[in-house]
């Protein structure tokens, strides 16, 4: 099974081309960096201090000016805190999360799957099964159960989210080992004598890395919704920290008064986040691979 | 085939098992569980007791031989809230919880197939364009702020629907009430709508997108392409050909839809105050009553396997090929 592995000169200009040419890509880029900005540079752009309270300013209209001339773009929340800060803030947990959370389930699914497809025999059983047996719990139950017992917090919603997402990496790379585990250049890399971790990280590691990107543009998108739900059930990071879910949260008290501004913003934005990751993700399946199309 | 049910119903068995060990586990990984069951202000002694009365004092593998033995006999200890065995709370918010979940499955399916199969037949005009649109928005709303939106737009602002609420038909049912529960049945239709749609959406938008590119592919066949050449019809070749084989992909995450579909369902009952597991574990969370918040993860794992295992043993008389290789799932 051979695929095209790493974009060449060549290939990265395909890319782009590519991309110019749906537009939907572009947009997404621009929108991720946007959001990047926002969550690298939340202190520095966003108007107030998105927790100071101003109770003489409680749900503002969007566009309203406070007694001091400021203005509140996004209106205000029922504490009279700026709604756009909040949103500018709410970037950092969202994206922090969703990256963190790939980077330990992607690390530990892709050792897992390099140990499953080279060792075979009992380590892949043992491996696999393990897998399966998580599979087959829906993952928001079982972020919800560890989550209750070790407290929120935004190290323990990484662990879980992380710890959820490791199967689906697992898979794949252990289909893609057990494939090269047989090809010349892996025989090659073993005549010379090169050492088994050697073989593994340094030989076979890099030819599978590829494919991986897209599966973790999908998933970036779907652990910033589970991130979403968890902080809109109460369960995601300390209230002090303002998160796109607990925005929403928060906003349910307010909504038959038509505050409509709390309710729309936060999804708006949570929306376009993961439309963006679902969108690139498309984009880098079809330049790299599109028979990943089956497997994701 | 029957060396296959075989296999598969030991399967869940050994994953039912995983599910009993994770829930075990969940309870001792934030140290000494003991402190879930006392109050703060607990004294030592307190404390102490409660840990001799729990059973904790004990070593790990008693305690869990101990809680399946309870599991078994459907004994998941008291709720802390309630002062009810959570069990039996439990199993009382099910059925308003699997009306919804079946409702928006339905939504899901039968929404999906019409859209799966139009956007294929008509692969890269503006019907392709819009639907392939919608169902990349789909994937990427979030439930629960659908069913805000929709609260704020269709019941606040339009009024047409219950922002909240539920009229319960499989209780009645249940019971042996079937003139009650058909009089209700046009209510609990009514009640479910808002929230239906809120946890069938993301489902509804993968779904078309499988038909799509699954009939897509079948369409490319060489035996779609005899039947064509046959001088077949092109509705004929799409229903009794390509739609046969389009099915199995279809089938095959139907069963692994339904976990995701009750993911949704617990955020999306505490959106619309709809009264079944989700909004259950919500309170449950709120107030740490550990016991209700096990009992009700179980009970949806144990649906969710279930049904994952009825779903294999369907595909099993849907696919020949099944039957010939014995192949696992």
């Amino acid at each position: 099974m051979s695929r095209a592995a790493v974009p060449t000169e060549h290939g990265a200009r395909r890319a782009l081309r590519i991309m110019v040419a749906s537009k939907w890509p572009l947009l997404a880029v621009a929108f991720l960096f946007f959001a990047s900005v926002a969550a690298a540079f939340g202190p520095v752009l966003s108007p107030f201090d998105p927790n100071r309270q101003n109770l003489v300013l409680r749900l503002a209209d969007p566009m309203a000016v406070g007694p001091d001339g400021s203005l509140f773009w996004l209106g205000s929340d029922a504490l009279g805190r700026d709604v756009l800060s909040r949103l500018l803030y709410g970037a950092r947990v969202s994206l922090l999360v969703g990256f963190a959370a790939i980077a330990v389930g992607g690390g530990i699914g892709i050792v897992a799957g390099l140990l499953s497809g080279y060792f075979g025999g009992w380590v892949d059983d043992l491996i696999m099964r393990v897998g399966d047996i998580q599979l087959a719990f829906p993952f928001i139950l079982l972020a919800i159960l560890f989550l209750v017992v070790l407290g929120s917090g935004v190290g323990n919603l990484i662990l879980v989210l992380g710890v959820g997402q490791w199967v689906t990496y697992a898979r794949i790379v252990r289909a893609d080992t057990l494939s090269l585990r047989e090809k010349e250049f892996v025989e090659a890399a073993r005549a010379l004598g090169d050492s088994t971790v050697s073989i593994i990280f340094r030989t076979i590691l890099p030819n599978i890395l590829a494919p991986l990107t897209v599966i973790a543009s999908f998933n970036v998108a779907s652990v910033i919704l589970s991130e979403a739900a968890l902080s809109f059930l109460g369960l995601g990071v300390p209230p002090s920290v303002p998160t796109w879910g607990s925005m929403l949260a928060e906003s349910r008290d307010t909504l038959v008064a038509n505050k409509w501004w709390l309710a729309v913003f936060p999804g708006v934005a949570i929306m376009l986040t993961v439309l963006s990751f679902n969108i690139l993700g498309d984009w880098l399946r079809d330049f790299l691979d599109p028979r990943l199309r089956e497997r994701t | 085939m029957g060396s296959y049910v075989l296999r598969r119903l030991l399967q869940s068995v050994v994953v039912i098992v995983g599910v009993t060990l994770v829930t075990f586990l969940a309870l001792q990984a934030g140290g000494d569980p003991t402190y879930l069951f006392v109050s703060e202000r607990a004294s030592l002694e307190e404390i102490e007791a409660a840990r001799r009365a729990l059973g904790f004092d004990r070593p790990l593998h008693e305690q869990y031989l101990s809680y399946v033995g309870d599991l078994t006999r459907g004994d998941f200890g008291q709720s802390l809230s309630y002062r009810q065995p959570a069990m039996e709370i439990v199993l009382e918010a099910l059925p308003a919880t699997i009306e919804l979940a079946i409702f928006s499955m339905f939504i899901a399916i039968v929404v999906a197939i019409p859209l799966g199969i139009l956007s294929a037949i008509n692969r890269g005009t503006a019907w392709d364009g819009s639907i392939t649109t919608f169902a990349m928005f789909g994937q990427s709303i979030p439930n629960f702020w659908m069913g805000i939106m929709m609260i704020l737009f269709f019941g606040l602002y339009l009024r047409w629907f219950p922002i909240s609420g539920h009229v319960p038909f499989l209780t009645p049912l249940l019971a042996g009430d079937v003139g009650v529960a058909f009089a209700n049945l046009p209510r609990t239709l009514y009640h479910l709508i808002l929230p239906g749609i809120a946890v069938g959406t993301y489902s509804l938008a993968r779904n078309t997108r499988l038909i799509r590119s699954s009939l897509l592919e079948v369409l490319e066949q060489d035996y779609v392409r005899t039947a064509r050449s046959k001088g077949l019809s092109e509705r004929r070749v799409l229903i009794h050909h390509a739609m046969r084989n389009a099915w199995l992909p279809v089938v095959t995450i139907i069963g692994l839809e339904f976990g995701f579909l009750l993911g949704g369902v617990v955020v999306v009952e505490t959106v619309f105050s709809y009264p079944g597991i989700g909004r259950l574990l919500f309170a449950a969370i709120n107030q740490r009553d550990i016991p209700l918040v096990q009992a009700g993860v179980t009970l949806l794992a144990g649906v969710f396997i279930l049904l994952n295992l009825l779903v294999d043993l369907v595909y099993v008389r849907l696919d020949p090929r099944m039957k010939l290789s014995e192949g696992r799932a």
